[in-house]
């Protein structure tokens, strides 16, 4: 499935109630590495549609999730299943680091 | 296609090796430039670039090297964007009556091998970390090497800026734009950034100065920053500065890691060249921008060092 994009309204149907892990990215237009993670977690979402969610939040224009999970840095990945989070990966990461952290929801 | 013999592999993509790529391409080299996942280099995060000549309004840092990649690509280097895992600079077989014959160069992206005659180290340099307690711990809560990515997170706070270079005062300097306080903290008695930075710091109304002073621990509570622990050079006396974010700009490490152990490196660990050369002590490899460079560090250097390697890089193949 493609990229989904979340918002502070959306946040529980999206990600937390969501039936697969959920991968988030924080990200924010000024931040030039999260263009480099943007078309990596694109190909995961291809790649892996059938067992993970890629969902994409804006941290300038949903702060009030950034702040309830301390995000002070962007890019961060957040690894959420059932509800709960799994583990983080701040700052540009390669492929390998990105999938090597969605296997621990596995 | 990845067996075909390139002529030339430029690996980096900052200022250097995209004028070494364009340089290259010109010259019908048809190189092909690796430049690994995070491309653009140390100027993907630094906000205006003031100083880069015939950009007489400024330029930010990421619109420079866009133009940079895609003035490469317009005279044919093939941009690869991926990271360089392993470079082998093959064995230098003595053929008693030719003389020296170079083993053909390999880089490897993950399993895939990319082989050339010559190759152009130009790799960068990586932030420098301070290496205290709480570092490693908090980064991503409160302790950050981007300002330009994070400094939206503090808005209305106080917040600390770790060194005394170009980039510590820019970077001072775009965080009073969030910051109710930026502190910049430094271990001597002066910066050893420019003038026209450290001016632009120290006139500005939310910056002040703690002079000859070491971060010793970055301390938190309950996952975020709350302070850092600072030691007095001096005087030994400690003191605490209550700041919920720091920012690391202590400069950079030459990223050798790839060439480690096959390239002559001094004991800062730059790639040792032939000055004015781009000449390493391999023939056929060639080393540019800050991997090189420990004094200058300016992307007009580092495009200046990346012509010269093109160049050089053209001479050894013509004489091959």
């Amino acid at each position: 499935m493609p990229t989904v994009t979340a918002t502070e309204q959306t946040w529980e149907a999206e990600v937390l109630a969501a039936d697969v892990p959920v991968l988030v990215d924080f990200w924010a237009q000024w931040c030039p590495p999260c263009r480099k993670v943007a078309p990596l977690l694109d190909e995961i979402a291809r790649e892996r549609a059938e067992t993970v969610k890629i969902v994409k939040l804006n941290v300038e224009e949903h702060p009030a999730i950034s702040r309830r999970y301390d995000v002070l840095s962007i890019p961060t990945l957040l690894l959420i299943h059932n509800g709960q989070l799994i583990d983080q990966l701040v700052g540009a990461q390669p492929k390998a680091a990105i999938t090597a952290l969605i296997d621990k929801a596995l | 296609m990845s067996e075909q013999l390139h002529n030339l592999i430029i690996v980096g993509s900052g200022p250097a090796g995209y004028t070494a790529a364009l340089y290259a391409a010109r010259a019908n080299l048809k190189p092909l430039l690796i430049e690994g996942n995070e491309f653009g280099g140390a100027l993907m995060t630094t906000t205006e670039v003031e100083n880069f000549p015939g950009f007489s309004d400024g330029i930010t840092g990421p619109e420079l090297m866009d133009s940079m990649r895609k003035q490469a690509e317009r005279f044919g280097a093939q941009l690869l964007t991926a990271d360089a895992s392993r470079i082998e600079l093959g064995r230098i077989k003595l053929d008693g009556e030719a003389g020296e014959l170079e083993g053909v160069k390999t880089v490897w992206v993950d399993q895939t091998p990319y082989r050339a005659r010559a190759i152009i180290v130009a790799t960068g340099s990586a932030w420098r970390r301070i290496g205290v307690p709480g570092e490693a711990e908090y980064l991503g809560h409160g302790v950050s090497s981007c300002a330009t990515c994070d400094g939206f997170f503090f808005r209305d706070q106080d917040i600390a800026v770790v060194g005394g270079g170009d980039s510590a005062m820019e970077e001072a300097t775009f965080l009073t734009r969030f910051a109710r306080s930026v502190t910049i903290v430094h271990r001597r008695g002066e910066f050893r950034a420019s003038q026209i930075m450290q001016q632009r710091a120290l006139d500005n109304p939310k910056i002040t100065v703690i002079w000859n002073s070491r971060v010793t621990e970055i301390v938190g509570a309950e996952g975020k920053v709350t302070g850092v622990a600072l030691t007095n050079v001096d005087s030994n006396a400690p003191s605490t500065l209550a700041v919920t974010g720091v920012f690391v700009a202590i400069g950079h490490i030459p990223r050798t890691e790839l060439v480690v152990n096959q390239l002559a490196l001094d004991e800062s660990g730059y790639v040792i060249t032939k000055a004015p050369t781009s000449l390493t002590s391999v023939s056929g490899v060639f080393a540019a921008g800050d991997v090189v460079d420990h004094t200058y560090q300016q992307a007009i250097t580092a495009a200046s060092a990346g012509c010269v390697a093109a160049l050089d890089a053209q001479r050894y193949l013509a004489s091959l």
